[in-house]
């Protein structure tokens, strides 16, 4: 029943607590993430909304609770299976996290070769090329990523996450730091991602007009939950002064 | 800060826990296919060659003072023949590896502290691992085999040029033949001098690269913890390679010269 599959969850997650020393960020995190939607995770700043994501990538583990993706509990897989899930999942950092002593061609070659196990030269810089034209960066294909602004370091991030096509995106503040247009075209990649590739995203972002564009869903987190979810315009018109402010 | 008990143990005992994992790992990736040669061949260029320079200079003064300053000592004995041979053991057994590997603490673990470090901080590690690559087959296996190749063959230079100094020296009082400097050099070595000398150097390569690495993957995040990260590479390996030696030498006169 095609109806079924498309309510299939992908990332679910139960009462997930996390505490840095003895300071609780995450406090009670229930969410669940449909395949091929979009969700938006608005919140103050230092509210844990990376952690979130660092915990669904299986970078950190939280204390409690419970973080399937694809059905399977993160914190225990073995490593094998924690790398076979993690060639399904993109993580685009905040700060970029390029790889500061290659090229930026050798910066997306690096999970092309090793992640997706491709070879072929021409297929590589074929793919190079397709990316960097998503993102226009084309020109800057030979230069180091101390050569590049903040904000090409950003869609160089972004180049690098997508160029393996992984079925689950964490975009973590994807247009921090753009002006307005690139802003509405990185949304926009991120829309055609998901419908070219069915990808299923969860976008961190402070950029109302890039959740506007990209979210199927947006929920709000506040003191380590998730006080309010709908749609952008079901929480713009939201009883809650607090929920309505990040509208404004 | 929560401050740990009074004299506990037990931040050490994580710490002694976390190398031996740290070790494990290490060896089951060294294994693992894939190994990247190319990042290997980066890493024994820039370790081995980009040192040449100080290793040589270093070499070079070793040999010459120690020829000039036994010199007067060997006079009153009548045993002048005999310092090329003294400087020889004398560089081979104990001082060349212990100098050189020294240097490369300074030089090397600290620099790969700072960059293993610094990629930490920016997230870069991390975004090789949630990329499904493999941040310790790629950053840590070719860099501490990399060490562990490339300072035996430093410290073979290193003494290779320290009886070049050691000539020159010799040669500052009274013309020799070079080959007989060679010669009686090369004679006064035995199998025990230059077998535990060389075991010795591979094993401050392997620590000299590893506690780099290991500085620079466990360092905390924030600018601060890369100079935390590089400092305590240096002097962790710095102490680490006198504490091999002494055990090596135990070793040696244990069984060698038994
Ligand atoms: N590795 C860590 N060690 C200790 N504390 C951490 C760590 N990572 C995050 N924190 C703490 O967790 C809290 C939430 O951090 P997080 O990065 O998730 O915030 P955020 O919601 O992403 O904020 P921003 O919008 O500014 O990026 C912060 O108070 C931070 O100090
Ligand atoms: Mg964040």
């Amino acid at each position: 029943m095609p109806e079924t599959a498309q309510e299939e969850i992908v990332i679910d997650l139960q009462g997930l607590k996390k505490s840095f020393n003895g300071n609780e960020v995450l406090s009670n995190i229930t969410l669940q993430v449909k395949k091929g939607e979009n969700l938006v995770i608005l919140g103050k700043s230092g509210e844990g909304k990376s952690v979130t994501i660092k915990c669904i990538a299986g970078l950190l583990q939280p204390d409690a609770g419970s973080c399937r993706v694809f059905g399977k509990e993160v914190q225990q897989m073995d490593p094998a299976e924690l790398k076979e899930l993690r060639k399904r999942i993109g993580f685009l950092f905040q700060n970029a996290a390029l790889y500061d002593s290659m090229t930026v061609r050798e910066n997306l070659e690096f999970p092309l070769k090793r992640v997706a196990g491709l070879h072929d030269k021409g297929e590589i810089e074929q793919r190079s090329m397709e990316v960097l034209e998503a993102v226009g960066l084309t020109d800057a294909i030979d230069k180091m990523p101390s050569e590049l602004s903040g904000g090409m370091r950003k869609r160089m991030g972004l180049a690098r996450t997508l160029i393996v096509k992984p079925e689950i995106m964490l975009y973590d503040e994807p247009t921090t730091g753009l002006d307005t247009i690139t802003s509405r075209e990185i949304s926009e990649l991120i829309l055609d991602m998901q419908r070219r590739y069915k990808t299923t995203s969860v976008i961190i972002t402070h950029d109302i007009p890039c959740a506007r564009i990209t979210s199927d869903r947006v929920v709000i987190m506040h003191n380590g939950e998730y006080i309010a979810s709908g749609t952008c315009e079901e929480l713009e018109n939201a009883d809650d002064e607090f929920v309505r402010s990040f509208f404004k | 800060m929560p401050m740990p008990g009074k004299y506990s143990l037990q931040p050490a005992l994580i710490t002694v826990a976390d190398q031996i994992g740290f070790l494990k790992q290490f060896f089951s990736n060294c294994f693992r296919k894939g190994f990247e040669w190319t990042e290997f061949f980066r890493q024994a260029y820039n370790v081995g060659y980009r040192s040449t320079g100080i290793i040589a200079l270093t070499g070079f003064i070793l040999g010459f003072v120690l020829t000039l300053q036994s010199e007067p000592t060997m006079k009153q004995f009548g045993a002048t023949s005999m310092i090329s041979g003294m400087v020889s053991i004398s560089v081979m057994r104990e001082i060349g590896p212990v100098i050189v590997a020294l240097i490369c603490a300074g030089k090397i673990s600290s620099s790969i502290g700072a960059e293993l470090g610094s990629m930490n901080v920016t997230e870069q590690i991390d975004a090789m691992e949630v990329s499904g690559a493999n941040p310790m087959q790629y950053l840590v296996v070719t860099r501490i085999l990399a060490c562990t190749i490339m300072i035996p063959l430093l410290t073979i230079f290193a003494d290779v040029i320290a009886l070049l100094g050691g000539f020159t020296a010799t040669n500052l009082g009274g013309a020799m033949n070079p080959w007989l400097y060679f010669y009686k050099a090369t004679t006064a070595l035995e199998f025990a001098d230059v077998i535990p000398s060389f075991i010795k150097t591979i094993l401050f390569g392997f620590t000299i690269g590893f506690v780099g690495c290991y500085k620079g993957f466990h360092s905390n995040r924030g600018t601060e913890s890369v100079g935390i990260a590089a400092n305590s590479a240096v002097v962790t390996a710095s102490v680490w390679i006198i504490i091999i030696d002494a055990i090596v030498v135990q070793f040696t006169n244990m069984f060698v010269y038994a």
